[in-house]
């Protein structure tokens, strides 16, 4: 394959026609780079979309008492309804299949201090699953754990603004606070990517708020992460089936749209899928599109090419060249010339997109532009495989015709 | 060198088929000088490109060097053609974008021929036809007679057994002519066989032998006193 008298041949053949060498060349380069440019700013603006969408979990259910708006079962209406730890163990038991997560939520408010500082905050009384459904992320210390629930333990996590507030630079775990005439133990620091008021709640054990509340077993609400492998259509199911569970168990009729409340994200979230796969299509499309405009450029100018040269094809062969040799040279040719133009276009493109990086995060919503290589190269390579069928095929016909023909122009 | 019997040549033209050569025998010996004659469709130029293989026949047989040409590939015509034949054109034909001297090389890089090799063997050639110092020049920087003594030089590196120049003299004034044809015969000299398809009575005084075709078919053929181009 590699033979040195050849490859010096295309080397003096391009040298000796720069116009068109460039042209050709440039389109290649110019097809590769717009391509990853674009292809790689479309992934941006995905990033981005899914860095917003991703910030709190969107398998959560949330399940809320509330008052009946109808009367039910000899009950009457504006009955209040709440949940309590049966509700929750009984959840637990009858979805376990569909479950990731489950914990019930008591938010109250009060003074929290630290020596001589003090401050009103959000506390809430939460099982350890809520690490995963907050998305809460541990700096310090743990999170609530089984333990805290089982034992009523006065345990809390502070959000990170908590300790701060609190505790400056001082190291806060196994120091106490005091809250509701109590002390209770610092087991643990969180931080949070949903903002500032993410990071101002005081998480405890919610049994622990049971005992302290006039030893109650209610609770305000609970969250149910389900599995996302069951899917958008699964959660609608899981959705309907937990509500019926629900009013069948308190004597809601099953009509009324008061008395329990559930919210999900599943719905969003389907939303979510939906935009980000049309973006998809987007992206994808555009990368077509430029790609098939580089080919179409590519083929226009081989086919130029070889008209142009058919005269210069027949003196070749009329002092011997073999039409194979004529293909090859072609074909040898604008490889290598899409190669190496279709790979400065790549190396260009890549340059600009890591270049680009995140300033255009703020007014373009473009995040970290990137392609992946293997789908750049991909594109190159098709780009290069096209070229050369686009030079082939007129090459093969030019080298079929008869030198006289060729010659011909008295 | 050259034997043809009854060789005969149609082109299909849509529905018609036109009859361009009618049975030509024809005989060339090693070391002749024969001019081709004939007004413009008397078949002349189909027999020069039968000749030099650049065209098939119907009928008849033709053998060039004792090796029956009949129905190549495209491939092995080729390698005949540049083993056995030179060809000098009316147009010139170098390449535009090639030195004098890369257009000479270029049949011996065809052969197969090693690079210093063609090269010097390329600039011997030149230097036969008198252009050694014009072996870096493109061919756009000659004029029409260098040009053609570029061709010949061409035409002569491959060491054919036969020189086929199809008006060759078409492009150039009559002083240049002359030139080119004292080449011509000072190549005849040392031994070539060159067979030159032309229409000027002149330049086919120049030659050999005169054959005379005239629809299809050769209504002359005879040796001639040579007249001398300077």
């Amino acid at each position: 394959m590699f033979n040195r008298d050849r490859w010096i041949e295309i080397f003096e053949t391009i040298k000796s026609n720069k116009l068109r060498t460039f042209l050709a060349g440039f389109t290649v380069a110019l097809g590769i780079l717009i391509f990853v440019v674009l292809f790689g700013l479309g992934n941006g603006l995905e990033n981005t979309f899914n860095e917003y969408f991703t910030d709190t979990k969107f398998n959560n259910i949330y399940i809320n008492g509330g008052r009946t708006s109808k009367p039910y079962a000899g009950y009457e209406s504006n009955r209040l309804i709440e949940l309590d730890n049966e509700d929750l163990n009984d959840i637990s038991n009858k979805f376990d299949f569909f479950i990731e997560g489950l914990t019930p939520r008591i938010t109250i408010s009060g003074e929290v201090g630290y020596k001589l500082k003090s401050n009103n905050y959000t506390i809430r009384g939460v099982g350890p699953s809520n690490q995963d459904s907050e998305m809460n992320v541990v700096m310090f210390g743990r999170y609530i754990n089984e333990l805290d629930v089982l034992n009523n333990e006065k345990n809390v996590v502070l959000g990170r603004l908590v300790k701060q507030d609190l505790f400056g630079d001082e190291d806060a775990i196994g120091k106490y606070v005091s809250g509701g005439g109590r002390s209770w133990k610092v087991v643990g620091v969180y931080q949070d990517d949903g903002g500032d008021n993410e990071e101002r709640i005081i998480y405890t054990a919610y049994t622990t708020l049971q005992k302290i509340l006039k030893n109650t077993d209610k609770v305000n609400s609970i969250i149910l992460s389900y599995k996302p492998s069951i899917g958008y259509d699964g959660a609608l199911e899981l959705e309907k089936k937990l509500k019926s569970f629900l009013k069948n168990k308190k004597k809601v009729d099953p009509s009324d749209p008061r008395g329990l409340r559930l919210r999900s994200a599943a719905k969003d979230m389907k939303d979510n899928q939906d935009f980000s796969m049309a973006l998809n299509y987007i992206i994808i499309f555009v990368g077509i599109g430029t790609l098939l405009a580089g080919i179409i450029g590519i083929s226009n100018i081989m086919v130029f090419v070889i008209k142009e040269r058919t005269k210069e094809f027949g003196i070749r062969k009329a002092v011997g060249a073999t039409p194979s040799s004529i293909v090859w040279m072609v074909l040898q040719e604008s490889i290598f010339i899409t190669t190496i133009s279709g790979y400065i276009g790549l190396f260009i493109g890549v340059g600009f997109l890591s270049a680009l990086g995140d300033t255009l995060k703020e007014e373009f919503y473009i995040t970290d532009p990137y392609v992946d290589l293997n789908t750049a190269i991909l594109a190159t390579v098709m780009l290069i495989v096209f070229g050369a069928i686009a030079g082939y095929i007129p090459a093969k016909r030019a080298s079929k015709i008869k030198p006289i023909l060729a010659l011909n122009d008295k | 060198m050259i034997s043809i019997k009854g060789l005969h040549k149609s082109y299909q033209m849509g529905a018609n088929s036109l009859h361009v050569l009618k049975g030509i025998d024809f005989e060339v010996e090693k070391g002749e000088l024969v001019a081709i004659m004939g007004s413009s469709g008397s078949g002349k130029s189909t027999l020069l490109n039968i000749i030099g293989m650049l065209d098939n026949y119907d009928k008849g047989s033709y053998k060039l060097d004792n090796v029956v040409i009949k129905n190549m590939d495209e491939t092995k015509a080729a390698n005949y053609r540049n083993k056995f034949l030179g060809f000098i054109f009316q147009s010139f034909n170098l390449i535009n974008y090639k030195t004098a001297h890369e257009n000479v090389i270029l049949p011996l890089y065809y052969q197969g021929v090693k690079r210093k090799e063609r090269e010097t063997k390329a600039l011997k050639y030149l230097d036969d036809v008198g252009l050694k110092n014009w072996a870096t020049h493109m061919p756009n920087e000659l004029s029409g007679g260098q040009k053609q003594r570029v061709a010949i030089a061409r035409a002569m590196v491959s060491e054919p057994k036969v020189l086929l120049a199809d008006e060759l003299t078409g492009a150039l004034d009559s002083k240049t002519s002359k030139e080119v044809m004292d080449l011509i015969q000072t190549i005849n000299k040392q031994g070539k066989t060159i067979l030159v398809v032309t229409h000027e009575e002149d330049i086919a005084q120049m030659c050999k032998r005169i054959v005379r075709l005239k629809d299809g078919v050769i209504v002359e053929d005879k040796k001639i006193k040579q007249k001398k181009a300077i």
